[in-house]
């Protein structure tokens, strides 16, 4: 009985309203909400899923091998819970490294493919049908569903990382002075209609880290954690951060550490 | 290794109570992480005094001194507008509040910059898709048009740090990115009594 409302009752409302704004609360995402709604547990980056597991078990390469004998740090081929474990430590290449720098090595040394070839275009463009980086990822992200975010931090290497993250994470560049925690170090914030995760706690660092890789409504593609930190960066008026770079997986690092503890629910759906 | 040195540098962060940043071996590690794209120079990756006092991570003591001084060196380099007019058309203001684009690697450098003020601020109070990250100035006008209020507003727009040193705001006149015709559209925007900023009585 929408005329059945008193004056009260609207007053009751805009008080509520001014509340609801005046505390700077997160709003509801609009359209995209309703997406997710209408969605239910069904996410388009199933298909992106699948074709990653393919690839996976698709022999490629000079050497014509699969990635099956890929240790991404829990032995060759063990890819279930390995996605929660990254960035970490390698011996093999005395290096820390995000998923997708590990992948590269994996591409390189079993597959013998050129390296300039694997990294030339990790990220789709606007229009395109995703990556071979962007499925397998998404894939091992799958892979690693409900696990405990724990990124190993035993190796001196990985706790240096986090420090070196954390220290990047406030540098301030370029013609707007902007670094990452320009957006991200206070809660409950936005930028017009977005809402911002605070990356410096724990909560909102689980969110992020816990919902990437994630099908991006708006776009069309599943996007990785490593082009969401490029895209940050080219709206940061950056230059343009390279896949599998130290400040990108140092980025990571601190992200995953201040998130362990959450819970990996990726591939996540975003507008 | 790479890494080799970093958890000294940020342990000798602390130096005399004041914030020393590890600015060199962060610029190599950047420089080696970066590819300059378009517009976005690799140049843009070398900090200025301000940026690299304000990169100190959160909770991390910054002498006072230095604050100070640094906040009275963007004070003096503040440039008024040469013809002492500060005001200028709040309909073009108006584009340069919503305008997010300019600078950008993907952005075409021959189109002139925006403010992106409705990225952080709330403004005209029809406008529902505002960010919160800096306050609301909706009703901005309400303080009037005096000279310092004219002063005031465009030196904060021109360097904010020039109050409040390490401000999250852009330096939108000291570091190029609106032109000073620009600031006044801006300064119209947010100060002419019949902008959509000051519609506050419904």
């Amino acid at each position: 009985m929408p005329r059945g409302y008193g004056v009260k009752t609207v007053f009751l409302w805009s008080v509520c309203l001014a509340l609801s704004l005046g505390a700077a609360r997160v709003p509801a995402d609009g359209v995209f909400d309703q997406y997710r709604d209408l969605m239910g547990d069904d996410n388009p980056a199933v298909f992106v899923i699948d074709e990653g597991e393919e690839l996976w078990f698709t022999a490629q390469g000079p050497k014509s091998a699969t990635l099956e004998a890929c240790d991404l740090g829990l032995g060759s081929g063990v890819t279930a819970g390995a996605y929660v474990r990254f960035p970490r430590y390698f011996a093999d290449t005395n290096e820390v490294m995000d998923v997708e720098a590990r992948l590269v090595h994996c591409m390189t040394t079993i597959q013998g493919r050129d390296l300039e070839s694997v990294t030339a275009k990790p990220y789709s463009l606007r229009g395109d049908l995703g990556t071979e980086i962007e499925a397998l990822v998404t894939w091992l992200a799958a892979e690693s569903e409900g696990e405990t975010i724990a990124p190993e931090q035993t190796h001196a290497a990985e706790r240096e990382m986090y420090v070196l993250g954390e220290e990047i994470f406030f540098y301030r560049a370029g013609p707007h002075d902007f670094s990452c925690a320009t957006c991200h170090e206070q809660s409950e914030m936005r930028i017009r209609l977005q809402s911002l995760p605070d990356l410096t706690s724990h909560a909102g660092a689980a969110n992020a880290w816990g919902s990437w890789p994630a099908y991006r409504i708006s776009q069309g593609l599943v996007r990785t954690m490593g082009w969401r930190m490029r895209d940050c960066f080219r709206q940061q008026r950056w230059p343009e951060l390279q896949m599998g770079s130290t400040t990108s997986i140092a980025l990571q690092t601190y992200m995953a550490v201040n998130a362990a503890g959450g819970v990996m629910s990726a591939p996540g759906l975003k507008r | 290794m790479r890494l080799a040195g970093v958890a000294r540098i940020v342990g000798l962060s602390l130096v005399a109570g004041s914030w020393t940043s590890a600015a060199e071996d962060i610029v190599a590690v950047l420089e080696s992480s970066f590819i300059a794209k378009n517009q976005a120079t690799m140049a843009r990756l070398q900090q200025d005094a301000v940026q690299e006092v304000c990169s100190a991570p959160r909770g991390t003591p910054v002498e006072e001194t230095v604050l100070s001084e640094l906040r009275q060196q963007r004070l003096d380099a503040v440039v008024l507008p040469a013809d002492g007019v500060f005001l200028g058309d709040w309909q073009r203001g108006a584009e340069v509040a919503g305008n997010g684009r300019g600078l950008q690697s993907s952005d075409d450098p021959t189109k002139p910059n925006g403010g992106n003020c409705y990225a952080c601020h709330q403004l005209a109070p029809d406008e529902v898709a505002y960010g919160t990250l800096g306050p609301s100035l909706t009703g901005y006008g309400a303080r009037g048009q005096s000279e310092p209020m004219l002063r005031y507003t465009w030196t904060k727009l021109w360097d904010t740090h020039a109050y409040n040193l390490c401000s999250h705001m852009p330096r939108f006149g000291a570091q190029g990115i609106l032109s000073e015709q620009q600031l006044r559209d801006v300064m119209a925007y947010l100060l002419d009594p019949a902008s959509p900023v000051n519609q506050t009585k419904q």
